[in-house]
């Protein structure tokens, strides 16, 4: 710690950070633009200026960018002088001259850094009189509006975009007042992490075009803290809602998760939640196959009926509903008869994963800590596609070791410009070992591109390199060369991380990568192990456990089963159509609760409506094993509602019917003491600040009175939501809650995003009162896991055939997010890629359409031929609806069509 | 009076071939370097009191000391000389670049050895054309007799030179935004500390010199410290050169001891103003410095003398400003210039001068007002030194802030009268 003295007040602040982060830590408020707190200092807009004194005797001092001077014991500054105010005030001065001063049509209006600033600086009035430059604005795709006229310069979304999200195709062009941030051509933004950008420009050039589209202002919009249900990664989000649409997505911060940032599937995959294929009531197929709507009420009352009679009920639970949800099927059917609802296959790789997690005595780490680690190999993972946010940190942290560098200098590491000159385009000891070539290969100091099984046989040679004792496996040269790279780098690293994942729907690569982060544990280095799994709340259905749904199909063939609970599940998106058509064949009576029409759905002969994230509270657990609480975001006027709300309607057991998301939460901790933790996920519903309940929507939400008038003009009485803390309504605590609780950043002066500076503990650190979120499993240091052993032969197809492998697509290959407008214009056209060597001897080519046998049924594909692809072996794209049921690999042939 | 930078320059505009520079000691100050070790050679040039030449006049042999040992900060390492000369009014490497290429490559591979770069670059302004063709063949003529290349003349000091043609930018000019360019990257300034001689080019320690200065070095060590000292008229060692460019009677560039008075150079160098033109003002170093008056005429041009009257040496070349030429007009075509070439980065600088520039030409032509004057008092102390992120601006407000302290009422007269009155 330091002592700096602020207008000649003594405050302790953190060593070795910079004035303008050490001044927003301790409350002050000090105008800037340029320096984001995960981007660090440039010191380029000149916004922070304070004046530095020599010493107490030194009354003049001089003006310097707070951003860029560094804290250094008894350091003297002052926010406050004349001097330092009046140049702060002529900065802004400065840069609105060009400012179209659209505030009155701007989307960012009410939420904009600018706006804060400049009212913050005290500028007031223009005496800038001539003509302002305009620039033309560019069509970026699907996700970003453009407009550049509003551009303030600050340089943030190049460094965004280019510099911490490594995106090619964006920049700075043109020089003095003249400059523009956009692309060379109008085009769709290629980098997954665009979306980030409306929340790093200051201002309103980059701002959701997906808001824009059913616009509302932000301060209408009711809000509540969630959690992003595409991927196991857990994002911490906050969505809105206005008239019963869901408008927008932004990041919620959390230091331990994803900091500053979300990926754009996350950010724009929500508009399923508004589709046209929602089911908002009851719905009921007679056996003519004709669809009828129900009151909830009558629906309730055939299915208890229903329930009563039958003699065999099973419960087909969902990675992708919340603990509760899958509790209370499980509470209504009974274990025995609780089925997990994903594959055999699939639910071993969790299994494993979560054996490991528990047994190995290595750390996961979380997402965000995942950038401190030195050196990381990912084995058979295309991160950005599977987890896409992981990416972004390990980007970060395969500059780890080139920083060093820099450190070495005395360059502080906020110093971001400096940092960035003297590691130059330097490759950390990232290794990346796929199938095919990844979105992270760019970051990557080597690749490795091989059959799943080489991969897996090539993680067992690295383990056994470090360790001998790890089982030894034969590899040929070119892989022994990389297992040897892979290995000195991470033997050579202080925290060495591996990353696996069950994408490829490989036991033995699971079993590789634990082999590795055993054997850097035995040579005493804190390694980390970072699993994916396929859904947001797969990990915790694997604790709930229950068989998986490849038994609960057996468990019918067998017959007695007269009626089945499906939860938020499309059966056909787990096993092949034929296998799941015979299950409803055999059951007479199927219930689905899901919130999207679906196949399953329209086998069932009830169909439940139930709310997705948006309408539901609950818990999930993400990859890393953390529980985490998402909180309903709105009350929706149909007769949607959470599953567990739902289920509750059905058990037995009248305390449990009865009880709110708290009393839920309590019976399942009791019968799982492994989950206990989610107690602690957040505070229960009656948490109160003082009196007060957290409101959802700000002081600054208008219409409330008006918005219903034309249906009822007296006000109608705000919904109650007995599940939460937080109320539907602008009345309530005005101030920090607990973070977990958080369902928008403000704070007087900081309508913007930045304010969540306010929430901090300390600058890009820990939320007041700790971050959202539980651990569930730690490390133990008693753990003796052994090696595993079970190194696989490369199983290759037989001539003439390929081995079909899956290709994840961050946009497609989840299954909500592709009922999203925004994302299906980004989604893949459906494709088989084959290597080069197998196109020259099957005699297609590039852009050829050829048709596949995938279990019966023949699907169409385009064909790209391309050289990352190993000989044997083609990729399809993973999770497209007609093929997602499919289990990986399999071997088929491809025919070429002939027009 | 000795002239040792430009003495054997052809008048004929040609250069200086490699055999003719050696007939005249060329490549003796390498060979006697060659003889010392780096750090003698650095103390050598120290003592020489050689300041750079570019504007700052940083001390030479300092800069070069700050360069960490390759004990401390292992090789490669590299000297840039800066050869990006786009000072408004500034001619005078040029000539050094034309005339004599082979003197600026002894005083690079000098200081390469100094400072132990394996590799330096000549960064050429691209308007330069004939120098490029000049130094291209000084280089091969210098690597076809050893003075480049492996082992240089048996020392065991290994060296590679190259020119690198600047795609035109006056910010290249700045030391940091020139190594940027350098790198292909856009020509924005970068962030000091770290400075480039512990991190300068593609983040390896660098020292970029400016052409005169590294053409000063070969006769520091072939002639020796107190020779070069006792060129000079003033503390500071060597020769300068001055050029003068106006209504005088010979326009041109001269080769001076440095410290000069300044109303020699103009008086008996330059021929003094043309017939019926009254000295009104001048900026004694290139567009980026405050004007002097002619109560300042006696001042020596020398970097500690012209800062006591108000303004800089600069790049030693001076622009006289007549009584028939209007000041606002020749502010306001500078301040276009710097506007111009502002590299966007920073605020100041990028809005400041475009707004500057647009309230001279309103004044220029009759549409100021008074409240401008105010409005330019407040920008060219919001653009002051250290404001900015790099010294464009600030120098841009030198020749602004001088002038609407010596000429306000000719400023006042533009508004009053709404109209320029020298038109």
């Amino acid at each position: 710690m330091a002592t700096i003295y602020i207008d000649n007040v003594p405050y302790q602040v953190k060593d070795g950070d910079n004035m303008l982060s050490a001044c927003l830590a301790l409350g002050f408020n000090i105008t800037y633009f340029c320096w984001h707190p995960a981007l660090h200092s440039v010191g380029a807009c000149r916004q922070c200026a304070i004046v530095r004194y020599r010493d107490e005797n030194d009354t003049r001092g001089r003006i310097v960018m707070a951003c860029m001077e560094p804290v250094v014991d008894q350091a003297r500054i002052s926010i406050e002088s004349p001097e330092a105010k009046k140049f702060r005030t002529q900065n802004i001065e400065s840069l609105m001259i060009n400012h179209p001063h659209d505030c009155p049509v701007c989307d960012e209006g009410g939420e904009c850094h600018l706006q804060d600033m400049t009212v913050m600086s005290g500028h007031n009035y223009r005496r800038y009189r001539f003509k302002k430059r305009t620039h033309l604005n560019q069509y970026l795709g699907p996700f970003l509006h453009h407009e550049m006229n509003r551009c303030i310069q600050c340089y943030r979304c190049v460094r965004f975009y280019n510099d911490y999200a490594e995106g090619k195709d964006f920049g700075v062009f043109a020089v003095h007042d003249d400059v523009y941030f956009g692309r060379f051509t109008p085009g769709v933004l290629e980098n997954e992490f665009s979306g980030n950008l409306v929340e790093v420009c200051p201002t309103g050039v980059f701002t959701d075009k997906t808001l824009r589209k059913h616009y509302t202002r932000k301060w209408d919009l009711t809000n509540a803290p969630t959690i992003c249900h595409h991927c196991s990664l857990g994002c911490n989000i906050i969505a809105s809602e206005r008239y019963g649409s869901l408008r927008r997505i932004l990041n919620r911060y959390n230091g331990e998760v994803n900091g500053y940032f979300i990926c754009d599937r996350g950010r724009f995959g929500y508009e399923h939640v508004n589709s046209e294929r929602r089911i908002r009531h009851a719905l009921k197929q007679d056996p003519a196959g004709q669809w009828q709507g129900m009151k909830t009420k009558q629906a309730l009352a055939e299915i208890q009926q229903k329930l009563r009679a039958a003699r065999k009920v099973i419960g087909i639970g969902s990675p992708r509903a919340s603990l509760e949800s899958n509790f209370l099927l499980q509470q209504l059917v009974g274990a025995d008869h609780f089925y997990a609802g994903v594959s055999a296959k699939q639910a071993k790789l969790v299994q494993e994963v979560l054996h490991i997690m528990q047994n190995s005595g290595v750390r996961t780490p979380s997402l965000k800590e995942t950038e401190s680690y030195d050196a990381i190999l990912v084995l058979g993972e295309d991160v950005t596609h599977t987890a896409p946010m992981l990416a972004l940190t390990l980007r970060q942290a395969a500059k780890n070791q080139p920083k060093e560098k820099a450190k070495a200098l005395k360059i502080a590491e906020w110093n971001d410009a400096a940092v960035r000159e003297v590691i130059q385009g330097q490759k950390g000891p990232l290794f990346i070992a796929a199938p095919y070539a990844t979105r992270l290969d760019d970051a990557a100091r080597a690749c490795h591109r091989a059959h799943p099984d080489v991969l897996a046989q090539l993680g067992f040679a690295v383990a056994h390199q470090i360790d001998a004792h790890a089982p030894t496996v034969e590899t040929s040269g070119a892989v022994q060369a990389f297992v040897s790279q892979v290995a000195e780098a991470l033997q050579a690293a202080r925290k060495p991380l591996i990353v696996a994942g069950t994408s490829l729907m490989h036991e033995a690569l699971i079993h590789a990568a634990a082999n590795v982060a055993l054997a850097l544990k035995k040579l005493g280095k804190q390694s980390g192990l970072f699993y994916i799994v396929p859904e947001v709340n797969s990990l915790g259905l694997t604790m709930l456990g229950g068989q998986d749904l490849d038994a609960a199909l057996e468990e019918v063939e067998k017959g007695g089963v007269d009626m089945a609970i499906v939860l938020e599940n499309d059966l056909y998106r787990r096993l092949p159509a034929e296998r799941v058509d015979r299950f409803f064949q055999r059951v007479p009576t199927v219930v689905v609760l899901d919130a999207l029409a679906n196949r399953t759905g329209e086998k069932a002969q009830y169909v439940l409506p139930a709310g997705t994230f948006a309408e539901s509270s609950g818990t999930v657990v993400n990859n890393e094993g953390r529980a985490q609480r998402f909180y309903q975001v709105f009350k929706p006027h149909d007769d949607i509602r959470s599953s567990w709300k739902w289920l509750q309607q059905f058990v037995n057991d009248s305390a449990l019917a009865q009880t709110n998301l708290d009393g839920v939460i309590i019976r399942l901790t009791a019968a799982y003491p492994d989950l206990k933790g989610i107690l602690e996920a957040a505070p229960g519903a009656d948490f109160r600040v003082g009196t007060q309940k957290i409101p959802r929507e700000p002081h600054r939400y208008s219409g409330r009175t008006a918005m219903l008038a034309h249906i009822q003009v007296s006000e109608p009485k705000p919904p109650e939501d007995p599940d939460s803390p937080l109320s539907f309504t602008m009345e309530g605590y005005v101030g920090t809650p607990p973070a977990p609780l958080t369902p928008f950043f403000w704070s007087p002066g900081w309508n913007s995003v930045q304010s969540v500076n306010k929430y901090q503990q300390e600058i890009a650190g820990m939320l007041k009162g700790g971050n959202p979120g539980k651990r569930l499993i730690e490390a133990s240091e008693q753990a003796t896991m052994s090696y595993f052993t079970d190194m696989p032969t490369v199983s290759m197809p037989p001539n003439g055939q390929l081995s079909i492998w899956p290709a994840y697509h961050i946009f497609g290959s989840e299954e909500l997010s592709a009922q999203s407008a925004p994302i299906q214009e980004r989604i893949p056209e459906p494709y088989v890629a084959i290597s080069t060597a197998d196109a020259a001897k099957l005699q297609v080519n590039e852009g050829m359409r050829v048709q596949m046998q995938l279990n019966g049924t023949t699907i169409e594909l385009t064909v790209q031929v391309r050289n990352d692809i190993p000989e044997g072996l083609a990729a399809i794209p993973a999770g497209w609806e007609a093929w997602a049921g499919i289990t990986y690999p399999f071997f088929t042939t491809l025919n070429p069509i002939h027009s | 009076m000795e002239r040792p930078l430009t003495e054997h320059i052809p008048l004929d505009g040609s250069w200086l071939r490699l055999k003719d520079y050696e007939r005249v000691g060329g490549y003796q100050g390498l060979r006697e370097a060659l003889k010392l070790t780096p750090k003698e050679v650095i103390d050598r040039v120290k003592d020489a009191g050689l300041r750079g030449r570019g504007g700052a006049g940083f001390a030479t042999g300092l800069k070069w000391s700050l360069v960490p040992t390759v004990d401390q900060i292992p090789q490669p390492r590299y000297l840039i000389a800066n050869g990006d000369e786009m000072e408004p009014g500034t001619f005078k490497d040029r000539l050094l670049l034309e005339g004599n290429p082979h003197q600026l490559i002894e005083g690079m591979i000098i200081a390469s050895y100094a400072i132990q770069a394996d590799y330096s670059y000549v960064f050429l302004r691209w308007g330069y054309q004939f120098a490029e063709k000049a130094l291209q063949e000084a280089i091969h003529e210098a690597y076809q007799a050893g003075y480049l290349g492996k082992n240089i003349l048996g020392s065991g000091f290994s060296h590679e030179l190259s020119v690198h043609i600047s795609a035109g930018r006056y910010i290249c000019g700045e030391e940091t935004a020139l190594i940027n360019a350098l790198e292909g990257k856009r020509a924005n300034p970068r962030t000091k500390p770290p400075f480039p001689v512990v991190s300068g080019f593609f983040g390896r320690p660098t020292v970029v010199n400016n052409i005169e200065t590294l053409s000063n070095v070969p006769h520091i060590l072939s002639k020796g410290v107190s020779w070069y000292k006792s060129l000079s008229k003033c503390e500071d060692g060597g020769t300068k050169l001055y050029g003068v460019s106006g209504k005088v009677k010979k326009p041109g560039l001269w080769e001076l001891p440095l410290g000069t008075s300044f109303r020699e150079i103009l008086e008996e160098y330059a021929g003094g103003m043309l017939d019926g033109y009254q000295f009104r003002g001048a900026l004694p170093g290139g567009g980026s410095t405050d004007f002097i008056t002619a109560e300042h005429i006696d001042v020596a041009m020398d970097y500690n003398s012209v800062p006591k009257v108000g303004s800089r040496m600069g790049t030693g070349t001076v622009i006289v400003l007549d009584d028939k030429t209007c000041v606002v007009g020749m502010v306001l075509n500078l301040e276009h210039f710097f506007a111009q070439e502002s590299c966007g980065w920073c605020t100041p600088c990028r809005e400041g001068l475009p707004w500057t520039e647009k309230l001279l030409l309103a004044i220029e032509e009759g549409r100021g007002r008074m409240e401008d004057l105010k409005i330019f008092d407040d920008l060219t102390r919001y653009m002051a030194p250290g404001h900015t992120f790099c010294a464009l601006a600030p120098g841009a407000m030198e020749p602004l802030q001088s002038a609407l302290k010596h000429f306000r009422e000719d400023f006042e007269r533009h508004i009053h009268e709404h109209r320029c009155p020298w038109k």
